[in-house]
């Protein structure tokens, strides 16, 4: 198996883990979304999906499990890249022109760094049912469901937990921006006839995302979408 | 009536690999700059000029001053090359600068290119990734018959856009990481894409992949710096072609 060591232990080996797990990543973001958009069709639909998405048992946990390995791998090979990358680089330029990179591509480190602490505040505020907002957690609906609704609304009303959301998702965005395209790149998928839409990838994927995530807190806070309690 | 500048110069200046290096401004030494001086033709002036002040002229590296050996490495104002896209230094003519403009001209900067003096590196790095597979094995004795190997049109098109890297470094230099990928890329590219090379492709991917990671390069995280940078126009699709042809020959070679 040493063949396998060498590739994993490769700079492309490194690039590739990180593609693959950006691309896990970007699924569960993506899967996450539309099923908490379903909160624009009322307390009723939202709170069924939740527990529907309990009820999986060993399913969630295969998926909580892969999910937390791809966030490992993820910053572990992050880590491995940007320390290569910037022994390689000792010295500094006095003058340093940027051509081609963007602040989105050149910002990869950070908005990961933002993103790791953002998803740990998330999970403790809605998954753990700690920190600040607790009260929200316990909540029932008529049916004596998990209220996931009036958790996430209570939640957004308070001004900072939203701006905090929004925040996270513009880092996001930009992370996904630069990311998705690279993902492509990274794994070698690259042809002619297709290279426009891979460059086009990232920042539609990434403009959809912060869209469709922000979209909840701007409802909360505009009074559009309102708690039943 | 050709037009002439005084410019200012801030030159890197560095004894030897072990200095530390600084940079040192010049003023006196870069006046009446005629437009049609190539860059390095006006680094010969300047150079002179030290020489007649009993100083010591500033070390660069040139050799063919046509834009084909890919010696003349310098970064010029943060770009390396200088500001002209697909022009090496030596290419670059003065006629770009107007009077009063200040340069600030400095060294390839990565950890593989170890500064020798002032502006010249090494760039050793980058011939032990050729070394490890740059090249195909064929017989020897006589000639084969010419045509005897049919290429397609776009094949050997596409083989000869990789082959245009004259190695001159610049993707390094202009990488953030210090990356060599745009170079080992198109060398592979041009090698794998033939018949020739094609019955290597596995063992050389893999070995010239592991050179540059030996030597010390960073990796690509897609800037794209190089491509602007590269006096060839190499595309870093090619980027993308290593990075499959190197999982395919390490996970499904036998
Ligand atoms: C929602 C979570 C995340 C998603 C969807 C995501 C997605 C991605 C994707 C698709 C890439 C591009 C991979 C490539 O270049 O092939 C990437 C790169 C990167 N990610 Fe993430 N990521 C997430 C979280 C994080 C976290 C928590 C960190 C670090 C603490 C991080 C750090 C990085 C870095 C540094 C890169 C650039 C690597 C390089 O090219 O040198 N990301 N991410
Ligand atoms: S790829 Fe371009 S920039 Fe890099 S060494 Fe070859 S010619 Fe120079
Ligand atoms: S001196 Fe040969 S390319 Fe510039």
């Amino acid at each position: 198996m040493s063949w396998f060591g060498n590739y994993i232990k490769s700079s492309i080996g490194a690039k590739h883990l990180m593609a693959i797990t950006g691309l896990m990543l970007l699924g569960f973001v993506l899967a996450h979304m539309l099923g908490n958009l379903q909160i624009f069709m009322g307390q009723a639909a939202i709170n069924a999906y939740a527990v529907k998405l309990q009820s999986l048992g060993v399913l969630l946990w295969i998926m909580r499990g892969g999910l937390v390995l791809a966030v490992l791998v993820h910053i572990y090979s992050a880590m491995r890249l940007v320390s290569m990358n910037s022994a390689a680089r000792p010295v500094k330029y006095k003058m340093a022109f940027k051509d081609k990179s963007s602040f989105a591509s050149r910002t990869m480190k950070w908005g990961g760094i933002i993103l790791i602490l953002f998803l740990i505040f998330h999970l403790v505020q809605l998954t753990l049912g700690g920190g600040p907002l607790k009260a929200n957690f316990n909540l029932l609906d008529e049916y004596g469901r998990h209220d996931v609704y009036n958790m996430t609304v209570l939640g957004f009303q308070n001004v900072a937990v939203a701006a905090s959301y929004l925040v996270a998702m513009l880092v996001l965005c930009f992370h996904l921006s630069h990311g998705v395209t690279s993902l492509f790149q990274s794994l070698g998928i690259n042809h002619p006839k297709y290279n426009g839409m891979i460059k086009m990838a990232g920042p539609s994927i990434a403009t959809l995302v912060l869209i469709g995530n922000c979209s909840m807190p701007i409802a909360v806070l505009a009074g559009w979408v309102k708690a039943t309690v | 009536m050709s037009r002439t500048m005084n410019l200012t110069l801030n030159v890197w200046r560095q004894k030897d690999s072990k200095d530390s290096g600084e940079f040192e401004k010049y003023t006196e030494e870069c006046k009446d700059i005629s437009e049609h001086m190539s860059f390095l033709e006006m680094l010969d002036v300047v150079n002179e000029r030290l020489i007649e002040k009993g100083k010591l002229p500033i070390a660069f590296d040139s050799d063919c001053r046509e834009g084909i050996c890919g010696t003349c490495s310098m970064v010029i104002n943060g770009r390396p090359h200088g500001p002209w896209k697909k022009t090496t230094a030596c290419q670059l003519h003065m006629r770009e600068y107007k009077d009063g403009d200040v340069l600030y001209i400095e060294p390839w900067r990565a950890k593989s290119f170890p500064v020798l003096q002032d502006l010249m590196v090494d760039r050793e790095a980058l011939d032990s990734i050729v070394q490890a597979g740059g090249y195909i094995s064929t017989n020897c004795g006589s000639a084969p018959d010419a045509n005897s190997i049919q290429i397609g049109k776009e094949i050997s098109d596409a083989a000869m856009d990789a082959a245009a890297c004259i190695g001159c470094g610049a993707c390094v230099a202009a990488c953030p990481n210090s990356s060599a990928m745009l170079f080992t890329a198109a060398k592979l590219s041009h090698m794998n894409t033939l018949p020739q090379g094609k019955p290597e492709v596995a063992k050389r991917t893999i070995a010239m992949v592991e050179a540059m990671d030996k030597a010390g390069f960073g990796n690509c995280s897609n800037h794209l710096e190089c491509e602007a940078a590269c006096p060839k126009d190499i595309k870093a699709t090619v980027i993308a072609e290593m990075n499959r042809g190197y999982a395919k020959a390490s996970l499904l070679k036998r």
